[in-house]
């Protein structure tokens, strides 16, 4: 399991990364963490002749917050965002989805922004960038351009970069004052990919669910948002239908058969994850409303 | 009998790398994994490798501190930083009225001798780098906190019991090791 042979450049700043990337096209690949690319080259499932290794461009590793939004630069590691303390106060929901990546020491190199580039339906971070109605900041030698989230994942894998494309930022938004987070996933095995997960967002104002929504991990095609506002709208969260927001979501998505679970055992996990998830969200708002 | 003809025109770039302290170069291709490198080019074979994508963690070694996976790096990534591998581990003992320097299994090393935290030993590299640097961020960890500080690891000989222990024993003989410098340093002052 050895990748075949490539270039690698080590651009020192943006401008130069997107040289190349201009020159290479469908030949070049962005090197960031490399925590997914490297094991699809050692596997062999790509085999690009330039690799652009964004490493030792300087600026990219900073998280700045403004009061409704979290920006990621592209070689800020999830390590790195799981621990920030600031990030975690404005956008909880980062930090409950970051400790589901993968392992503590991939954590430690794979970068944000390289997990939400590299599309997978599998990854925690694209289904959070969907729910927050975030977006990625996208520089070539053409221009820069922003894509929202909502048109940025195009299907397994595949994203609207173009070739000559890189993401140098995720902009996550944040929620409005009384909205309370949560996330979970059920995996074979601690870290690995997993068989279903679901993150929730739920707002209470004055006692009532103003707005609920949810989006998923390995069973939809693409991480779209799933909005609940209208079965929940008006409860009280301490008496909610969640069974009927749970038949929403298994409605919702379409889970694959394959070696590790049926289509039908991961739409099952779908329900049982979103209640679980809209509950402890909705407790944690009303808290919040509370002041608590 | 034909004569097979191998001709490698793959060029090869020169890698500069510090590791344990000291800097080594060697001729590699670009393609060169970082736990490769270490192993072929500058014969550190101590950092072992199982599943080449990511999931053992066998190959875990300390980049600037922190670990990571010499399989999902390549070396000529590694060239700006720090590398420790298990080697690097061992700590260097001071006898506080000799001044005699002794090479001393750091705590996670001698925990594995003493809890038997090891039976075929092909993860074990592994398991001391990730534990190492887990152990200088939480020095005081519950057995659950062990467990999961352990999570990324893979061991087919499947002794964890053995390994969680081997944690707990590290962290106490980090502490006492602590304590006594701490005891020595006040003696001369």
């Amino acid at each position: 399991m050895k990748p075949s042979a490539f270039v690698h450049h080590a651009p020192r700043s943006v401008d130069e990364a997107l040289a190349l990337l201009a020159e290479y096209g469908h030949d070049g690949k962005v090197l960031a963490g490399g925590q997914s690319l490297i094991p699809i080259l050692n596997m062999r499932l790509a085999a690009p002749g330039h690799l652009v290794d964004i490493n030792r461009i300087t600026g990219l590793d900073t998280v700045e917050i403004t009061p409704d939004t979290v920006h990621i630069g592209a070689l800020v590691r999830h390590a790195q965002l799981e621990r920030h303390v600031e990030a975690f106060a404005h956008l909880p929901l980062l930090r409950q989805a970051l400790v589901n990546v993968a392992h503590p020491v991939i954590r430690n190199r794979g970068t944000t922004v390289g997990s939400i580039a590299h599309a997978d339906p599998s990854g925690e971070m694209p289904a959070v960038l969907a729910l927050t109605s975030g977006y990625v900041d996208v520089a070539s030698s053409r221009g820069t351009r922003t894509i929202a989230a909502s048109d940025f994942f195009l299907g397994p894998l595949e994203s609207a970069l173009a070739e000559d494309e890189m993401a140098t930022r995720a902009s996550f938004g944040c929620f409005p004052a009384g909205t309370g987070m949560a996330f979970a996933e059920s995996a074979r095995r601690h870290g690995d990919y997993a068989l279903a997960g679901v993150a929730a967002a739920v707002t209470v104002r004055d006692g009532v669910i103003t707005s609920a929504h949810a989006s998923f991990v390995s069973v939809t095609p693409t991480p779209d948002v799933l909005d609940l506002t209208d079965l929940l709208a008006g409860s009280e969260p301490g008496d909610c239908d969640w069974a009927a927001a749970a038949g929403l979501a298994r409605e919702h998505v379409d889970p694959d058969t394959d070696i590790h679970a049926s289509g039908e055992y991961r739409r099952m996990l779908v329900g049982v994850l979103t209640a679980r998830v809209l509950a402890e969200a909705a407790a944690t708002a009303n808290l919040t409303a509370l002041g608590a | 009998m034909s004569e097979i003809i191998v001709t490698d025109t793959e060029p090869l770039v020169q890698i500069t790398l510090r590791v344990n302290d000291v800097v080594h170069t060697a001729a590699a291709p670009t393609r060169r994994l970082l736990s490769d490198f270490l192993r072929h080019e500058l014969r550190l074979t101590g950092t072992h490798v199982g599943c080449e994508h990511g999931v053992c963690g066998a190959c875990t070694v300390l980049v600037d501190g922190t670990p990571m996976r010499s399989c999902l790096m390549f070396a000529v990534s590694a060239q700006d930083h720090e590398i420790t591998t298990v080697e690097g581990l061992v700590e260097a003992v001071v006898d506080a009225e000799t001044g005699t320097v002794t090479p001393t299994m750091n705590p996670v090393q001698q925990a594995f001798i003493e809890c038997h935290g090891l039976q075929c030993g092909f993860c074990t590299p592994g398991f001391l780098t990730t534990i190492t640097a887990y152990l200088r961020e939480n020095p005081d960890p519950t057995e659950t906190e062990a467990r999961e500080a352990i999570s990324g690891n893979l061991c087919r000989c499947t002794g964890y019991q053995n390994i969680v222990k081997s944690v707990l024993r590290a962290a106490e003989l980090q502490g006492l090791r602590a304590a006594k410098i701490t005891r020595e340093r006040g003696a001369t002052a």
